[in-house]
């Protein structure tokens, strides 16, 4: 049933996609995918930031799925960025969701609090119907 | 796993130094049989021992070393990481789970390290840390 909300509409933009991130649409909706396992390493993290900022000041997304469902864990140099992010997409009233996060990543999400700052999702079906 | 065995290291002050020598350490840490559990908290907490020795300790100076030891004595494993810096007190910096706190970015790595480490402490001038984890070896 959920599935059905991604339907087959699911559209694979930007032909020079960043490397970092798995960018789909999908009902209005844009889908990041992380691609790496870890983010821990400071220039994957600087590449991976670049490219979600990217999302809102390049392509004018608003409304962003953030999947994490291949990262096992990130550093708190990662969260940073992808706090950063946040209220870039904040700023342009934007809406951000995230989901699929493994348990390991919901520790830290929850020992550092951000689980009450960020809207978080078992599954992106959830997200984007949530978005 | 009743050895004891170490390492020492030696690193300059770049990211880039500590994500090689992050490695080496996972696989010297992977050959012990730890639990992938034990393996992802202790490479989450060198990782933040070591981003906090460059970018903090040592200012990113890339003269300046950071020193890395450690023991694993049967499933202990211990880490000590030691920059050049001026030091700091850890009771100094803000709570980054308080809620005016949250959208700084100040903190998080240290409590990332409470949180994954079973003791987590600094000497008196600030610029060594020591992490011990209690890990479960494969059977």
């Amino acid at each position: 049933m959920e599935s059905r909300l991604l339907g087959h509409r699911k559209e694979h933009i930007m032909a020079s996609a960043p490397s970092r991130l798995d960018i789909e649409q999908a009902d209005g909706v844009t889908v990041a995918t992380f691609k790496d396992r870890r983010l821990l390493d400071e220039a994957t993290i600087d590449l991976v930031g670049n490219q979600l900022y990217s999302l809102v000041d390049d392509h004018g997304f608003h409304k962003v799925v953030l999947d994490f469902n291949d990262v096992e864990y990130m550093s708190s140099s990662a969260l940073g960025k992808l706090i950063k992010f946040h209220k870039k997409v904040l700023s342009v009233d934007g809406s951000l969701r995230l989901c699929n996060l493994k348990p390991e990543l919901q520790k830290i999400f929850k020992v550092l609090a951000l689980h009450k700052v960020f809207k978080i999702d078992k599954n992106r079906d959830k997200s984007i119907k949530k978005i | 796993m009743s050895d004891t065995s170490q390492f020492d290291y030696t690193i300059q002050s770049e990211l880039a130094e500590s994500s090689r020598i992050q490695e080496e350490i996972m696989a010297v840490l992977r050959q012990l049989g730890f639990e992938d559990e034990d393996l992802a908290d202790l490479h989450i907490a060198i990782e933040e021992g070591l981003a906090n020795a460059i970018k903090h300790g040592n200012q990113l100076d890339a003269s300046k070393q950071v020193k890395i030891e450690g023991v694993f004595d049967g499933n202990k494993v211990r880490i000590e990481i030691e920059d050049e810096g001026s030091g700091f007190d850890p009771e100094d910096v803000p709570d980054p789970t308080l809620e005016e706190n949250l959208d700084k970015p100040s903190g998080r790595g240290i409590l990332l390290m409470r949180a994954f480490m079973d003791t987590i402490e600094y000497n008196d001038k600030g610029n060594r840390l020591r992490i011990v984890k209690s890990c479960t070896v494969h059977g």
